[in-house]
């Protein structure tokens, strides 16, 4: 994958949302949701993020589309930086990026038709003559698997997928070259889910799109990407491509979320890694490794330096993790330091 | 690779126009609440009354034949008669026709108002919730320093200020209305301007411009609106108020406020004279509060069966 061209490099990424407080209302504290992340996405590939509830994996799509303003860092869209751009010039540049939205509900203005939406999308961004916009709705319609005469009714009318797929509608009627697909099938029932990812694939084949898929799914995940990112409390924490991650994951929270998806195999027995407490506040993130208050093979050095994103010689290229010990645990150098209670052995 | 190039013209099926249907819905859910009907066409009529009575001199003369301010001794304190359907007052004038001719000034005074509160609050309410921060902070004081004084008194102040006349009550009205208004609009902004679509319209690339009237003031038209009518309801009633404390109307205006207050000294001997205008002011104030209901309950899209 990694010979086409970049798309989106996304750098030293923050976002912090500041904390009111006080009478003044003055800024006490900052949530950390995203913490200097930095990443790539070539053209025509799918990298989906992954992670918990809270680790800032939506935040990171808002930021890149500046749905809310970044704090600090840079992303870059075809080498232009997005972040110091204009607002106006930023509106012009929308039409290159789009976003497909959790909610199938929300995501559509109930006074709206259908018509009316995908109208109003082809206006704002000028891509369709007057004109010929009767004719592009129909087809995009067809497109996304409705009926052209459907046009002209009102969100409400649908069923969720239906909607789902009218929120693709309206995303691809400015041919963007990037979707941000926000957690996109999370809110469908599986089998649906199932015709939407198809879709997405289908449209990514003919219109060589470029995804980036948020999801806390692995199915899902291990389905549509090319590459995975994780994230834990604001920071990446591995990086790679999806059989690498699948098959060889390198840092402990991968290999604890990996273990989390259930085998279709009575008779297979499997190491379940149950991970002990919560997330920590990403208001006060944890000193050193953000993961050590969690993680069975903490040490000292974990609770005071950072662990960068490395790419260490047993692993495949482009593969990196963020864990001092990743060939010390995966020689088996390096044992666990906690008690082993919370691995359970599933049957 | 182009999604537009390859079109296929597809007939366009002949279908109402979205607008049309939208229309058409919401008179459909509007007539099936049947006191909200009764309170339009109460409206509908007490407006159609009040233009024709002050605007055709002929139809006036045929609806009410004694002039409202003709001062008739020999006749005070009637009681409800066929001569004089509502009983003449202390000074022996008509009062059905001191009423029909009152309805303008109340009508105008309770639309004029609402009006001028409206131009100048709604906007308030959305720039202060749309761009939120420092210009919200800024706005929003401003408004609770009005909302800090009670209503009335708010409007006895500036009409002190100002002095007393109508123009001068229905701008105090208006102020008093503002806040009501900033607020109302501020919530449903805030609200509205977190859903999803408004995050997914600015994704395409819309102005703030045509994200505020397109798509966040919609939403927020109909609280608006009905706001208003029950808001022309309190209009009324302040400014009832403040006529009967003198402040409003000036005699021998047959503004409904005062002419409460020229009841007041015979409500024991002669209490048709309080009694009529009191019932007048609560029609009207009971028509818009139901219509307003209705329209409420009409505009809500979830509501559609």
């Amino acid at each position: 994958m990694n010979h086409n061209k970049e798309l989106l490099k996304v750098q030293h990424l923050k976002q912090y949302f500041p904390i009111k407080g006080g009478i003044f209302g003055r800024t006490v504290k900052h949530v950390k949701a995203v913490d200097d992340i930095s990443f790539t996405v070539y053209e025509g590939e799918t990298v989906s993020i992954v992670g918990e509830s809270g680790c800032g994996k939506s935040t990171t799509g808002r930021a890149i589309l500046r749905l809310d303003e970044p704090t600090d860092g840079e992303v870059k869209f075809n080498g232009v930086d997005l972040l110091t751009m204009s607002k106006s010039n930023m509106r012009r540049m929308r039409k290159d990026m789009q976003i497909i939205f959790q909610d199938p509900y929300a995501s559509l203005n109930p006074r709206k038709t259908v018509r009316q939406m995908l109208n109003e999308a082809m206006e704002i961004q000028q891509v369709v003559p007057r004109s010929y916009r009767n004719e592009t709705i129909a087809e995009l319609m067809e497109t996304v698997g409705l009926k052209p005469n459907q046009a002209d009714r009102f969100p409400h009318e649908f069923s969720g997928g239906q909607r789902q797929r009218i929120g693709i509608a309206r995303a691809l009627s400015v041919n963007p070259k990037l979707i941000i697909c926000d957690e996109a099938v999370s809110a469908l029932d599986v089998s649906i889910q199932a015709q939407i990812l198809n879709l997405l694939k289908k449209f990514q084949r003919e219109l060589k799109l470029t995804y980036l898929f948020i999801s806390h799914d692995l199915g899902v995940v291990r389905h549509i990407s090319d590459r995975i990112i994780v994230m834990y409390l604001g920071k990446i924490v591995e990086i790679g491509d999806k059989t690498s991650i699948f098959n060889n994951p390198q840092h402990p929270y991968t290999k604890a979320l990996l273990s989390a998806i259930p085998i279709p195999d009575a008779e297979k027995r499997k190491e379940r890694i149950i991970l002990r407490g919560d997330v920590p506040s990403p208001i006060d993130p944890p000193v050193g490794c953000r993961f050590h208050t969690r993680c069975p093979f903490v040490t000292d050095k974990c609770r005071e330096e950072e662990p960068e994103l490395v790419n260490d010689d047993h692993m495949k290229s482009g593969h990196q993790a963020a864990c001092h010990y990743t060939v010390a645990i995966d020689s088996g150098e390096h044992q666990p330091t906690r008690e082993l209670a919370n691995v359970r052995q599933n049957t | 690779m182009s999604l537009h190039a390859e079109s296929t013209a597809v007939p366009r099926e002949k279908v109402e126009s979205p607008r049309v249907k939208s229309i058409k819905d919401f008179f459909r859910r509007f007539t099936k609440n049947k006191p909200a009907v009764i309170g339009f066409f109460v409206i509908l009529f007490l407006v159609f009354l009040a233009i024709t009575v002050s605007s055709f001199s002929r139809f006036d003369i045929i609806i009410t034949p004694h002039d409202p301010s003709t001062v008739n001794l020999v006749d005070r304190f009637q009681g409800p008669s066929s001569e004089y359907w509502f009983g003449t007052d202390h000074m022996g004038r008509d009062i059905f026709s001191r009423i029909v001719h009152g309805m303008i000034l109340t009508l105008g005074i309770g639309f004029v108002s609402v009006i001028m509160g409206g131009i100048i609050g709604v906007p308030l309410g959305i720039i202060a919730g749309f761009y939120g921060g420092k210009i919200d902070a800024i706005i929003m004081r401003f408004v609770d320093v009005l909302l800090a004084f009670p209503g009335i008194l708010l409007a006895l102040a500036i009409v002190s200020i100002l002095g007393g006349s109508l123009i001068n009550v229905t701008i105090a009205v208006a102020i008093y209305s503002v806040p009501g208004f900033a607020r109302i609009v501020r919530g449903s902004t805030l609200a509205t301007k977190k859903l999803e679509y408004i995050d997914a319209i600015r994704a395409l690339g819309a102005t703030d411009t045509r994200i505020i009237f397109l798509h966040v003031l919609p939403n927020v038209l109909s609280p608006i609106i009905v706001n208003a009518t029950l808001y022309i309801a309190t209009a009324i009633l302040t400014a009832a108020g403040l006529s009967f404390l003198g402040l409003g109307a000036q005699p021998p205006a047959p503004e409904w406020g005062a002419m409460l207050n020229d009841g007041r000294n015979h409500l024991r001997d002669a209490g048709h004279i309080a009694f009529f205008p009191g019932l007048a002011i609560l029609v009207v104030v009971l028509a818009f509060n139901i219509f307003g209901d209705g329209l409420r309950d009409a505009l809500d899209p979830k509501m559609k069966n």
